[in-house]
């Protein structure tokens, strides 16, 4: 075991399958010499090589596109896209091409790939450096969707990424990077030294795609949520005082059905939380499977608390982010319901 | 106060509309023999001229001349012609096919048989074409079975892609064909990946692009012209240019550009422009190209000359935007003729032998028809079940798809 940060645990799992596995390749803008804008890829060059490991052309369609086609020669590239919400010029290299080779090629040709993202706020990124995008990767037969929250999980899962024999997107809730964030942005940053989950094993582990963790068992309401809100719902947990059952989804597809239904129906009641805006989000999928899989156990309507439906904005970002006092609202809500 | 008046849109209308008479005075064409034919690792700044002529091979006597000529046996151009008829041939019965309801839709090559005919002789085994929907030649001339290839097209019980894709996106690994996505573009820039995928693993095997006039606009396009600059990926970067892209013509992909190959120049990269209805040249260039691509050399941009002579698609009628009688008076003529004459001034071939050989073939492609149809056709016999609709979206079902196989009750 190691303690390591968000960003150095993906750097770690990045190192254990190049040295494990020569076709893992590793490219993207600035990824290179330099070692990618938030140092997930620093000195993976100078230890592996130029063709490992190098920079790209400002092109995502073409990084994506290009990833592709190494993926179907027998390469296992995992590329970075600078920030989530540049992906958009590689979307249709994403939808109509990696998640369909094996469908329409019956098996011949496959895309075993990762294509790794900053997403979300935090950082006063404004609206083109904090986007939420995983609805428009659920949405799309034949991806896998992860979004780890803490160290530990990270390099596990994306070691379990980079295995897969399907395109997995992955997202790094880039607030988590440095250290845990529970939504109150005016006290202190913690560092990820102070936390049990920055422990994190040496060498190659990987934790399963599709399998949720519950960071905090409890008895009242059922919090489903990923990335930076699992800290966020903590703290609305702690400051209500109400006895909240947490579960880190990790994976959105596949989901662990199991284990949310499970919770739900002790808990009878169960509040979806996500950064990303509200209409045709993850959550709207959430609730409705909570709906259809425990509609009888439920003592109260399935609440969500999102962001906003408009772009991420600069200066008001605190407004839009659903902080601890939102998702604490919403729990007191849904326990009086 | 102002000394600029309005400005004004550009708009490029092709030369003729339909009433009018064909017109291709544009269309520039040199002497078969006339373009020089440079070392493969000649500096691209020195053959930038290549980019707005046409190398020829056959002339209008059917003679091989010039720089380009010589690189086949009679043998082997018998071979490829018998190819381009096969080609011609499946087509004319697939459209029949349509027509008669046995599939949804189809797309011909008519006039362009000679491109991925004589492309797939400079290949060698492992390589890797990233083609569209107009180079089943590539498979023809690689000796796919023309009975897989059918029943694709009917999307029928021995569908090799059981049934989940358009008719002509063929897919076959061991033929290096990769899956046609139907996308345009796309996969231009997912060939040069897999080339430089070769390229990092130290390989041998070359990639081939294929993309159409129309669809350079594409960004994807100039991506994968990028990267293969920048990178120098072992990639032969093909462009179709059959004059129309469904029914709008090259100039609205082309704009301001000479020609297509010359998108390649902005890009260092070496880009030939070619007579596609020439077999002898087709191959010609396409083997300078992957000499370049296998000795590291990087990658080449070629552009072939032609005009489709069919509709697009079986959902197509060219006649409302274009002249009837166009396809008579392109300058470069048809693809199998310009090779039958070449082989009988060769004495290799008689009017007799070209007579028996389409004979020969319209039986091997009627038997391999029936065959086909034999497993099925779209809407009557055997095809794929319901079932196997839910298998191969992942390598292991998730269970949100089981479930929902479960629900369809399949």
């Amino acid at each position: 075991m190691a303690r390591m940060t968000m960003i150095e645990a993906i750097r770690d799992a990045m190192d254990v399958m190049m040295a494990r596995d020569e076709r893992v390749v590793v490219f993207g803008e600035d990824v290179g010499y330099f070692g990618g804008v938030f140092r997930c890829t620093a000195g993976l060059q100078q230890k592996y090589g130029k063709t490992r490991c190098f920079d790209a052309p400002i092109s995502e369609a073409g990084i994506v596109g290009t990833a592709i086609g190494m993926a179907s020669y027998g390469l296992r590239p995992c590329i970075e896209i600078q920030f989530a919400d540049y992906m958009y010029p590689a979307y249709d290299q994403i939808v109509s091409e990696a998640a369909r080779l094996r469908y329409r090629s019956n098996g011949e040709f496959t895309c075993p790939m990762v294509i790794r993202m900053p997403t979300g706020g935090g950082i006063f990124g404004g609206q083109t450096h904090s986007q939420s995008p995983e609805a428009l990767f659920t949405h799309v037969a034949g991806l896998k969707t992860v979004v780890p929250s803490n160290p530990h999980d990270a390099k596990g899962l994306l070691i379990a990424a980079i295995e897969d024999p399907d395109p997995v997107i992955f997202l790094e809730p880039k607030r988590l990077y440095n250290g845990p964030f529970d939504g109150h942005h005016d006290r202190p940053v913690t560092p990820w030294s102070k936390h049990d989950l920055s422990e994190v094993p040496t060498g190659h582990f990987s934790l399963p795609l599709g399998k949720a963790s519950i960071v905090r068992e409890g008895a009242a309401v059922t919090v489903l949520a990923y990335g930076t809100m699992v800290y966020v719902a903590q703290a609305a947990a702690a400051e209500t005082g109400i006895d909240a059952e947490i579960i880190d989804l990790r994976t959105l597809i596949p989901l662990d059905m199991e284990t949310i239904a499970a919770s739900v129906r002790k808990t009878g009641r169960c509040v979806v939380v996500h950064e990303a805006t509200l209409t045709s989000g993850f959550g709207a999928e959430l609730a409705t499977l909570v709906q259809e899989n425990c509609f009888f156990q439920l003592e109260a309507p399935v609440a969500r608390v999102t962001g906003w439906d408009t772009p991420y904005p600069h200066a008001q970002e605190w407004d839009y982010f659903p902080g601890p006092a939102r998702v604490g609202r919403a729990l007191v809500e849904t326990m009086e319901a | 106060m102002t000394d600029y008046g309005p400005l004004t849109l550009h708009v490029p209308e092709p030369a003729v509309r339909p009433g009018g008479a064909p017109d291709f005075s544009n269309v520039k064409i040199p002497k078969a023999g006339a373009v020089p034919r440079p070392a493969v690792d000649a500096d691209p700044e020195t053959i930038r001229d290549l980019a707005f002529s046409i190398i020829r091979v056959l002339n209008r006597a059917g003679e091989a001349v010039g720089p380009w000529a010589g690189l086949l046996s009679d043998e082997e151009l018998i071979e490829g012609m018998r190819n381009m008829m096969t080609l011609r041939t499946f087509d004319a019965r697939m459209l029949i096919a349509q027509r008669q309801g046995k599939t949804s839709f189809y797309m011909q090559h008519l006039g362009e048989e000679a491109i991925s005919s004589a492309f797939r002789k400079a290949l060698l085994p492992g390589d890797m074409n990233f083609p569209t929907y107009r180079q089943a030649g590539l498979l023809i001339a690689g000796g796919y079975s023309m009975v897989d290839m059918m029943c694709q097209v009917y999307s029928n019980s021995r569908d090799p892609l059981k049934g989940r894709q358009l008719p002509v996106m063929y897919s076959s690994k061991e033929h290096g064909f990769f899956t046609i996505s139907g996308n345009l573009a796309t996969q231009y820039v997912q060939a040069v990946g897999w080339a430089m995928a070769s390229a990092i693993q130290n390989d041998t095997k070359i990639a081939a692009a294929w993309i159409g006039d129309g669809s350079t606009a594409e960004s994807d396009f100039h991506a994968a012209l990028v990267f293969a600059s920048t990178y120098k990926a072992p990639v032969i970067l093909n462009i179709v240019n059959n004059q129309w892209a469904i029914s709008t013509f090259q100039g609205i992909a082309r704009g301001g550009a000479g020609t297509f190959a010359a998108r390649g120049l902005g890009f260092g990269i070496p880009s030939l422009r070619v007579d596609g209805n020439d077999y002898l040249a087709v191959y010609a260039v396409a083997k300078w190209a992957a000499e370049r691509a296998r000795r590291n050399l990087g990658p080449t941009l070629v552009e072939y000359v032609t005009y489709r002579v069919g509709a697009h698609s079986t959902s197509d009628d060219p006649s409302a935007y274009r002249p009837k009688t166009e396809s008579d008076a392109w300058p470069l003529g048809d693809p199998i003729i310009r090779l039958k004459n070449h082989l009988i001034l060769r004495e290799a071939w008689s009017e007799e032998r070209h007579k028996q050989a389409e004979a020969e073939i319209l039986d091997t492609v009627i038997t391999a028809q029936k065959e086909a149809e034999s497993y099925g056709t779209l809407h009557a016999g055997a095809k794929p079940s319901a079932r196997e609709m839910f298998d191969g979206v992942y390598a292991e079902m998730p269970p949100h798809l089981r479930r929902q196989r479960q629900q369809a009750g399949v």
